[in-house]
Order: structure tokens, then C-alpha cells, then sequence
């Protein structure tokens, strides 16, 4: 985020501690979050998941409609991912249309989903080239206490899992489950000059210089990747952090998602 | 999905445009290529066509931008509405705004930021024709530009993607194979191999992720050779022209001096000047490997610089003001 003002001393703070093998808040490196999570808190939309981690909190609403597929893709289902960094959620963000780092976080989800096929789009064509269901999926930022990102990737495979297709309320013929494959699920890390942490909280996101997102597959294939932030990473770095992203991936799946 | 070709590579292992799996397109640059840019730089990358420009460091605006301790960098990554066969609408999309966002951030390691600070370094990149992988080569543009406007760097910044088809590993994807392939992974990295960008979407496997950095390295190798040869080929010719462009600053100088009303004889300003231009230039053409030697040509009056040196240090901040008032005046004019 980098946004939100940080004392030299603070980050001091929190790489002595790193040199030491610690963290500010007493987790290992590579350690997540408690997470919580509620599938279909609002009645209205298709599906929905409130899902806190840590003390971060996102409600992703997975709403539905009949509309037109692009002309490239006349067979398939749409999917339109869009974050919102709800002012309650902190004292930094504002009203408005999103800027970039919602933009790139919504956007990253997005490719995730869609990348590793995890929503069977051809099942979404109700008429080929004429009508497809296109699915919403809005994720709302109730409360930053950072790393955004894996909280909505997470939030957001969550709420498609529960999501009905509203065949009935439409005219479509039945209702049906959202056709899921597969369940996407991103880990952040982060680089503050040594080691590298996964789930950063809020500081730890605001004093490295590197924030790497990996988005890995049930069978521990790679479909999304993001470097945010202003500094580099090394290839050794890179590649531990992939390795390490795609085994926590494959516990937070085994432990939320496949229970839902 | 009509068009998806068949078979992207064939049995000779050469892919739709005749290139082997691990060839990139040809690449050509030209430097310096608009007049009121303090740097830029034209590059064609295959069909693609970018043009970068670079402003700055220069004055900030609205103040409350401003970083007290580094400069800021912008990047403006904007395609034209003619680029690619269905008009897209101008102006930012969700797209374009997050490739902005990560192309700065695959620069902002490399520039010297702590130099200027409170200021503003603007990276402007327009893709005149689009296909396949115009954010690396907006990169790749941006990245001359930069060093052709002198901004301080620790190095340029090369990137290449690479991508899956047919189950194979292929750089710097052409328009089929990234509108139909498996996979996409636009990376940057300076010379030393560290990355500055990547992302990644489509599928692949840990093994084949790592086989991707290694030929994306090389990819980034070959288009730095290609980038150093454009800046070494303008910063050679202007070592030989060397005199023509210094008559000016031997005027502006000479005005000031006698705004200053020193009674110094004419011949030792010229020297000066002659100094104050070698100063401006060394940094310039050290960014890349020629050594522009100019210190040795004048050798004879190093005594003299010592005490033009010397007054400098007295007279240095008046004579700065003095020469932005008439900057200023210019301007109004």
C-alpha cells in the first residue's frame, strides 16, 4: 500500500525483528492468519462470503444477469471482477471512482478465476452469441489490516462455491450451482530486504519494498502472478516464494474451501 | 475462436512467424526522436510500434504530490485508439491503469530517486500499433528514454514475455500465441537478473515456471544489447560533433558574466563555459560504457579551471538566479 505514513522507526522495528527470525505480531514466516469465514451472509446476491483474516475483513457479493458475450467469445460466460476500498475500511482510502491499487487487486483476482478456469464459462451460454449469464463478483473492503489481496482471492472462490445461477427469477429454465472446477487460491509475500513473509499485516505491507502475489490450482499449477511495489526480486527469492505460495495454497484449500 | 490456428509450432519446431521457440522478433530503436522531450525514444518490436518520451526531473504540481525525500516517477502507459483492429475507446481503462502501475514500479528500483527529490520524472509511453506484449515493449522504449534524458539509473531495464503453446515454452509471443495460448509472463529485469516485473496468467507448472525465467533472461540479454548499442550509437556521434552546440551556452554564460559586471578577459568565460559543459555531459554519456574522455583536450587550462573553480564557489548561487530570472523572462516572452 506504501500510502499510509510509517515511522523510520517502525520499520527498523520490524526488520531487527525479522533479522531475528521474528515478527511483530509472533507468527513464523510463513504463517497465516486465522481466518473465518461465512458463505451466503446476504440473501439477495447469487452467492456471498464474509471472510476475515486476521483483522482484515471483505464481504464478496457474486451477483448474476442475463447479457450479451463478447463477440470473441460468443460461447461463454462473462465474469467482471471489481474491488471497492470502502472508506469505512480505513482512514486512507476514499470515496470514488477506484484507483490503481484497487484497480491491479481486482484486476489479479480476476485473472486468477479466470486463468485457472475455475467457473466452466461454456456451461454460463444460455444462446450461443446472443446470451450468456455474466457474473459479478464485487468485493467490498469492510476493514484493512492488510494484504487485501489473498483475503479477496479467498473471499471471492468462497462466494462463487455457494453461488446459485438464478435460472427461475431470470426465465432461464432451472436453477443450477455455479459450474465450479477449480478453486484458484492466492498467496502474498512479502520482501523487506531478507526474508520473505507470507500474509503480511498491515505494516509489514507498508514497509517492504516488494510485494509478490502467486495464485496456484488444485494440482499445484501456477495461473496468476503480480509483483506490486517498488523494489526487485531475485530469481532464488522468486522461485522459493512460488514454492512456498503454492504449498500454503494448497492448506488454506484444503482447510476453508473444500468444506464449503 | 475462429482463428485459432492449429498447430502454433510446427514439425520443424519454427512457429507461425518462422521463429524458433526461443527467437524474438526483430527490434529496432531510434533515439531521440522528439525535440521538446528531454529523452526519447521510438522502438518497433515486430508489429508493434511505442513511443516513449520522458519529462523531467522538473517542478511537481500540485505540491502536495511531492515526496520529500525521493522524486516522483509517473508512468502513463496509453494506447492509441488506432492501434489494434477494433478502435478502442481513448483515454485510461482498468488495463491500461494497472500496467501503468506496474511498469513504474519495474523502474522505480532502478532510478536513482533519492537525487531529486520533491520532483517529478514523467515516463510516457504511447503504443502506436499494438500486437502482442506492448507493456515490455513500452518498457523496453521507456527504458532508453530514460537513460536518454540522463536520468540517473543503476541500469536499463530489458523485458520479454514468455508464454505456453502447445505445451511448449515460447519468448516474446506474437498476436496468435498470446490471444490463444496457455500462458503469459511478461517479465523486466535489470542486467544483474533481478526482476522488476512480473506477472503471469494462463497455467503452468513450478518446473515449467522456472524454465520460463531462465528463457525470459535470455530474451532480456539479446533486447539490453539492442538498447546499449542504441544509446552507445547517439552518445558516440555526439563525442564527435562535440563543439557544434556549445556556442550558446558560451553566450548565455557570457551574458551572465557581464550582467555580473566582472572585468575578467573574454578568454577565460570560454574556458569556463567549456567546463561547466563537460560537467553536464559526463554523466550523460557515463550511463553507458563509451568513457568520453573530454578532460584530457584540456588539459592546458586546468590551472585556469582550478581558479575559475575557486570564484565559482563565491559567485555560484548568484549566478544560478541570475540565469533562471532570464529563463523566466524567456518564458514570458
Amino acid at each position: 500500500m506504501g500510502n499510509e505514513v510509517m515511522s523510520v522507526l517502525k520499520k527498523d522495528y520490524i526488520y531487527n525483528l525479522m533479522l531475528k527470525g521474528k515478527r511483530a505480531d509472533g507468527r513464523n514466516f510463513d504463517e497465516i492468519r486465522d481466518i473465518e469465514i461465512s458463505t451466503n451472509v446476504i440473501e439477495k446476491a447469487e452467492g456471498s462470503a464474509w471472510i476475515k483474516m486476521g483483522g482484515t475483513e471483505i464481504l464478496v457479493g457474486v451477483k448474476m444477469q442475463v447479457g450479451t458475450p463478447f463477440p470473441d467469445s460468443a460461447d461463454q460466460g462473462v465474469i467482471i471482477t471489481s474491488m471497492e476500498l470502502n472508506p469505512i475500511a480505513s482512514p486512507d482510502f476514499e470515496a470514488g471512482p477506484p484507483r490503481e491499487n484497487a484497480i491491479e487487486m481486482a484486476r489479479v483476482t480476476d485473472r486468477g478465476i479466470r486463468e485457472s478456469g475455475a467457473i466452466d464459462l461454456n456451461k454460463l451460454c444460455i444462446t450461443e452469441g446472443e446470451e450468456v449469464w455474466m457474473v459479478f463478483i464485487d468485493i467490498h473492503v469492510l476493514n484493512n489490516e492488510g494484504n487485501i489481496q489473498d483475503v479477496s482471492s479467498l473471499g471471492a472462490i468462497a462466494a462463487l462455491l455457494t453461488a446459485v445461477v438464478p435460472g427461475e427469477r431470470e426465465g432461464r429454465g432451472e436453477d443450477m450451482p455455479m459450474p465450479i472446477r477449480d478453486m484458484p487460491v492466492s498467496v502474498t509475500l512479502v520482501d523487506i530486504g531478507g526474508e520473505m513473509m507470507v500474509d503480511p499485516d498491515l505494516d509489514e505491507e507498508t514497509v517492504c519494498d516488494t510485494r509478490i502475489t502467486i495464485v496456484s490450482n488444485q494440482d499445484g499449477s501456477i495461473s496468476g502472478m503480480q509483483k506490486s511495489g517498488d523494489g526487485a526480486l531475485t530469481e532464488e527469492k522468486l522461485l522459493k516464494a512460488v514454492s512456498i505460495a503454492c504449498q500454503k495454497a494448497s492448506e488454506l484449500r484444503e482447510a476453508h474451501l473444500l468444506n464449503i | 475462436m475462429s482463428d485459432k490456428p492449429e498447430k502454433f509450432i510446427d514439425e520443424n519446431g519454427l512457429r507461425l512467424d518462422g521463429r524458433r521457440i526461443d527467437e524474438i522478433r526483430p527490434m529496432k530503436m531510434e533515439i531521440g526522436v522528439l525535440s521538446r522531450a528531454d529523452g526519447s525514444c521510438y522502438l518497433e518490436w515486430g508489429k508493434n510500434k511505442v513511443l516513449a518520451a520522458v519529462y523531467g526531473p522538473r517542478e511537481l504540481h500540485p505540491r502536495r504530490l511531492q515526496k520529500a525525500d525521493s522524486v516522483l516517477i509517473r508512468y502513463r502507459y496509453n494506447m492509441a485508439a488506432f492501434s489494434v483492429e477494433d478502435r478502442i475507446r481513448p483515454g485510461p481503462s482498468r488495463r491500461s491503469t494497472e500496467i501503468s502501475k506496474v511498469s513504474r514500479e519495474a523502474f522505480e528500483p532502478v532510478v536513482l530517486t533519492h537525487l531529486y527529490p520533491g520532483a517529478v520524472i514523467d515516463v510516457f509511453a504511447e503504443v502506436l500499433q499494438a500486437d502482442a506484449g506492448t507493456r515490455t515493449a513500452a518498457i523496453n522504449a521507456a527504458s532508453v528514454a530514460l537513460a536518454d534524458a540522463g536520468i540517473p539509473m543503476k541500469g536499463l531495464v530489458s523485458a520479454c514475455a514468455v508464454g505456453k503453446v502447445d505445451g511448449k515454452l515460447v519468448l516474446d509471443l506474437n498476436k496468435p500465441e498470446d490471444n490463444y495460448g496457455d500462458a503469459d509472463i511478461p517479465m523486466a529485469m535489470t542486467s544483474d537478473g533481478e526482476i522488476t516485473l512480473i506477472q503471469m496468467d494462463g497455467d503452468v507448472t513450478q518446473e515449467e515456471f522456472k524454465q520460463a525465467i531462465e528463457m525470459c533472461k535470455e530474451g532480456c540479454r539479446q533486447i539490453m544489447e539492442i538498447q546499449k548499442e542504441t544509446l552507445r550509437n547517439k552518445f558516440t556521434k555526439l563525442d564527435e560533433v562535440d563543439i557544434s552546440d556549445d556556442e550558446e551556452d558560451v553566450d548565455v554564460s557570457a551574458l551572465v558574466e557581464s550582467t555580473l559586471e566582472s572585468a575578467e578577459d573574454d578568454d577565460i568565460e570560454d574556458k569556463e563555459s567549456d567546463s561547466d559543459e563537460e560537467e553536464d555531459a559526463t554523466p550523460e554519456s557515463s550511463e553507458e560504457d563509451e568513457d568520453i574522455d573530454v578532460d584530457e583536450s584540456h588539459s592546458d587550462f586546468e590551472a585556469v579551471e582550478l581558479v575559475e573553480d575557486f570564484e565559482e564557489s563565491f559567485t555560484d548561487v548568484d549566478e544560478e538566479e541570475d540565469v533562471s530570472d532570464g529563463e523566466d523572462d524567456e518564458e514570458k516572452d
